[in-house]
């Protein structure tokens, strides 16, 4: 009945984790502005960082951050790595990059992917800016940004990282 | 996708965080998969005598390497049981069922599995119980698709 077969050497045991991730006050008006298209930090009220995405609160505080602030879309890499392993159910083919960034206006990183570039050519302090999807197909989501892209600006010296104003770099 | 109430902004999402094991079996834990996949139960012999199943790489006594692999039968008695009234997402069962200690004869080590019953009431400590094969086996523990009482 049963054909001959190799014996058996490896199984197969994945675990899935299942969460309702409810975003909390402060990352939920976060996200209700990404859906428009629109990066906004929070600032800690006594520190002055700009944090982005916000989490309602100053982690260096423990104050709470009301104070809205609308930032950029341009940003600077404060670091970066070229990933090489395919990641499981990751439909990104490697080698690509994925980059702590931060926006000019916001005090602290956060991470996405970097697309349009030369990945031997990235560093530190280089200048990029978001690539949107189209308006239709925005969400709460920080993928409504497909990737980031350099840029034809100076690079930001490493003190000047997470230092930039707003309005952008000058250099 | 999220729910968002336009007035207080509550933002939900439902997400899945899945680790994508693949583990390597070994040749004892190979072999006793391997029996499953030809519906046949595979223990081995422990430096005591005893059968152990599912088989052990190393004796529990003297920590040396067990070889002498033993076939036992598909069918055995319950050591002890719990009842699961409520199974939940990730059970074998989507009916109440007993996770049980089934020492199957020829064993002497019992060995943890589920059980179908109707009832709580019907099963006891010392049911006789029989492996119910799953339809198509793959080399795995769910090859027994649980034990059903005889």
């Amino acid at each position: 009945m049963s054909e001959q077969q190799e014996p058996v050497t490896g199984i197969e045991v994945p675990i899935y984790l299942k969460y309702n991730f409810t975003a909390g006050a402060g990352p939920a008006r976060f996200l209700s502005q990404v859906k428009k298209g629109v990066l906004t930090g929070q600032r800690c009220p006594r520190c002055d960082q700009v944090y982005i995405p916000p989490r309602g609160s100053c982690a260096a505080c423990g104050v709470a951050t009301e104070e809205e602030v609308v930032l950029s879309d341009k940003a600077t890499v404060q670091s970066f790595t070229i990933v090489s392993i395919p990641i499981p159910n990751n439909p990104i083919q490697p080698p690509y990059i994925i980059a702590n960034l931060v926006a000019d206006g916001a005090n602290i990183s956060f991470i996405h992917l970097m697309s349009e570039c030369v990945n031997e050519d990235v560093r530190i302090g280089q200048r990029v800016q978001a690539v949107w999807k189209p308006e239709e197909e925005w969400d709460y989501a920080m993928d409504n940004i497909r990737y980031f892209k350099p840029i034809d600006e100076a690079d930001v010296p490493v003190g000047q990282i997470g230092k930039l104003p707003v309005s952008g770099w000058k250099g | 996708m999220p729910e968002s109430d336009s007035e207080s902004e509550i933002l939900n999402q439902a997400f899945e965080l899945g680790y994508t094991y693949t583990r390597s079996t070994g040749p004892v834990v190979g072999r006793f998969l391997t029996g499953l996949r030809e519906r046949q139960v595979v223990g081995n012999r422990g430096s005591d005598g005893r059968v152990i199943v599912p088989p052990m790489e190393y004796d529990p006594g003297t920590a040396e390497a067990l070889s002498e692999f033993v076939d036992v039968s598909e069918e055995g008695e319950v050591v002890s049981w719990a009842w699961v009234k409520h199974p939940r997402e990730a059970h074998p069962s989507d009916q109440p069922f007993a996770w049980a200690m089934i020492r199957l004869d020829g064993a002497d080590v019992p060995m943890v599995h589920w059980v179908q019953a109707n009832r709580e009431a019907d099963i006891n400590t010392g049911s006789r119980v029989r492996v119910r094969w799953a339809e198509e086996t793959t080399g795995s523990i769910n090859d027994i698709a649980g034990f059903e009482l005889v």
